[in-house]
């Protein structure tokens, strides 16, 4: 290289759960770390999502992505735990498993179906279906409503409070000494004598590599840099319930009642574009069908909604990927932040300080939709 | 809604409870006020954390004016008028399910 040492190591673009959680593991790496962020207008999945830690109903048709999202959920206690220690904040994660509430005998053989089926397709998936017995004996003293014929159970699901983790992401990465920019939109990247050159509102900063993960905002960036970036919005809504004794103790599909006592209620899917806003008649679904699963939660008051936009590609599985043209510039796409925050610090931080995103990840490469296109 | 009648004029005042004690507040005052004169060190407590908590935004935003009025829990006490005779209780801890 003719310039002298660039000023970062790793620049990453994107400053929500996805892009902090890789900008962790590279500080732990010993990487030099500049962490740009759009600011608030940017479409932050990180701050409207439902905060599940997931496994069942992940990587159906794609086992990498099964045992992906295993290792992060694996890795979890011992990432919720150092952050913790490292900044006293409480992401309140719980793993104490997670249901599917199926609603009628269709729906609860439909999902007998998949469950059996992702089990053939990998060791690691280990959801089994429950009775509507063995769902009461899981969750003693909730009613459930009669259409409720059972569920599927996975002991290794969880939950967390997603803004405490940003909060917590962001306030480990300042004691770590990230150099972290908010309001920093980036307008353009492009590889200069096997470096990268970051143009942003905020100045032009200079890196080793950059790692692009900012969510919806990628695209742009991505083509830049000759990286793929396969991805569509799908609106998500969310109810939020006044704060009531918890009572419900594990989280479900759809309804998860926060450490604070707090009901949400989700989960909706609409392609509507950035369309932000929240409608009466989602809403609506979402809380009948909640009061189907639990008649109880009948009188409780909404305080709010929200949506956001899940970040999707075609198969719905993540997307990694090195450019071959800018060998150093990395993307990361994917709408499970949450579930895979552990897995993006430890393994994906661990393979861009590499160098090399490795044979088990380079599977997450978006060469996986042309060869499906062309077969 | 912080506006007092001018000097001289009267306004009317109507009683209504809270937490079983008579308060007597001007007509077209909320009932979040009436708890507040009834208890200005705080008007309900935090079901998460037990703390003392009082009305703070007084326009219907920050929820923490929450109020059990006429039998009806968690009501935002800032954007109801007081009525004669509304029994208005503050809450202490968090709200149960019925029949959970």
């Amino acid at each position: 290289m003719i310039r002298p040492a660039d000023q970062f190591d790793v620049a990453v673009v994107g400053g929500g759960i996805v892009g902090s959680s890789i900008a962790l593991g590279l500080m732990e790496r010993g990487q030099r770390v500049l962490l740009l962020d759009e600011g608030d207008l940017a479409h932050r999945a990180a701050r409207a999502n439902f905060g599940l830690v997931w496994l069942q109903s992940k990587g159906d048709g794609m086992p990498a992505y099964m045992r992906w999202t295993r290792r992060s959920t694996d890795l979890w206690p011992a990432f919720a735990d150092q952050l913790r220690q490292m900044t006293g904040v409480d992401v309140e994660y719980r793993r104490k498993g997670g249901v599917y509430y199926c609603l009628g005998e269709a729906d609860f053989d439909a999902r007998r179906r998949k469950v059996a089926s992702m089990r053939a397709q990998a060791d690691v998936f280990d959801t089994e279906m429950l009775d509507r017995t063995g769902l009461e004996r899981l969750m003693p003293g909730v009613r459930f409503g009669r259409e409720v014929v059972g569920a599927s159970y996975c002991h290794r699901d969880g939950d967390c409070n997603p803004l405490r983790l940003l909060q917590a992401l962001h306030t480990v990465l300042l004691r770590l000494g990230v150099d972290h920019r908010i309001g920093a939109p980036v307008e353009r990247v492009e590889a200069v004598a096997g470096a990268f050159r970051i143009q942003s509102q905020s100045g032009f900063f200079e890196s080793g590599k950059v790692v692009i993960a900012a969510g919806h905002g990628s695209p742009a960036l991505a083509e830049q840099l000759g990286l793929p970036s396969p991805i569509r919005s799908e609106r998500g809504q969310i109810l939020v319930t006044e704060r009531v004794r918890p009572f419900l103790p594990l989280p479900g599909s759809g309804i998860r009642q926060t450490a604070d006592g707090t009901i949400l209620i989700g989960s909706s899917s609409e392609n509507v574009g950035f369309d932000d806003r929240t409608t009466v008649a989602v809403g609506a679904g979402m809380a009948a069908r909640a009061l189907r699963v639990l008649p109880s939660l009948a009188g409780l008051r909404l305080n709010r909604t929200w949506s956001g936009f899940r970040v999707l590609t075609p198969d719905k599985h993540p997307v990694y990927a090195e450019s071959s043209r800018y060998p150093g510039a990395f993307i990361a796409l994917c709408h499970s932040g949450v579930t895979l925050a552990a897995a993006h610090a430890g393994d994906f931080a661990e393979a861009v300080a590499r160098g090399s995103l490795g044979a088990f990840l380079d599977q997450f490469h978006a060469e996986r939709f042309d060869v499906r296109s062309a077969a | 809604m912080f506006v007092q009648p001018p000097k001289g004029v009267r306004s009317r005042l109507i009683a209504v409870t809270v937490d079983g004690e008579e308060v007597l507040i001007p007509e077209g005052s909320s009932a979040a006020l009436a708890a507040m004169q009834a208890s200005p060190t705080g008007t309900r407590r935090s079901p998460a954390t037990g703390q003392a908590r009082a009305p703070y935004c007084m326009m219907g935003a920050c929820f923490e004016c929450l109020l059990e009025i006429d039998g009806v829990p968690s009501l935002q006490g800032c954007l109801i008028v007081v009525r004669p005779g509304m029994t208005i209780c503050r809450p202490q801890g968090a709200r149960e399910i019925p029949d959970a």
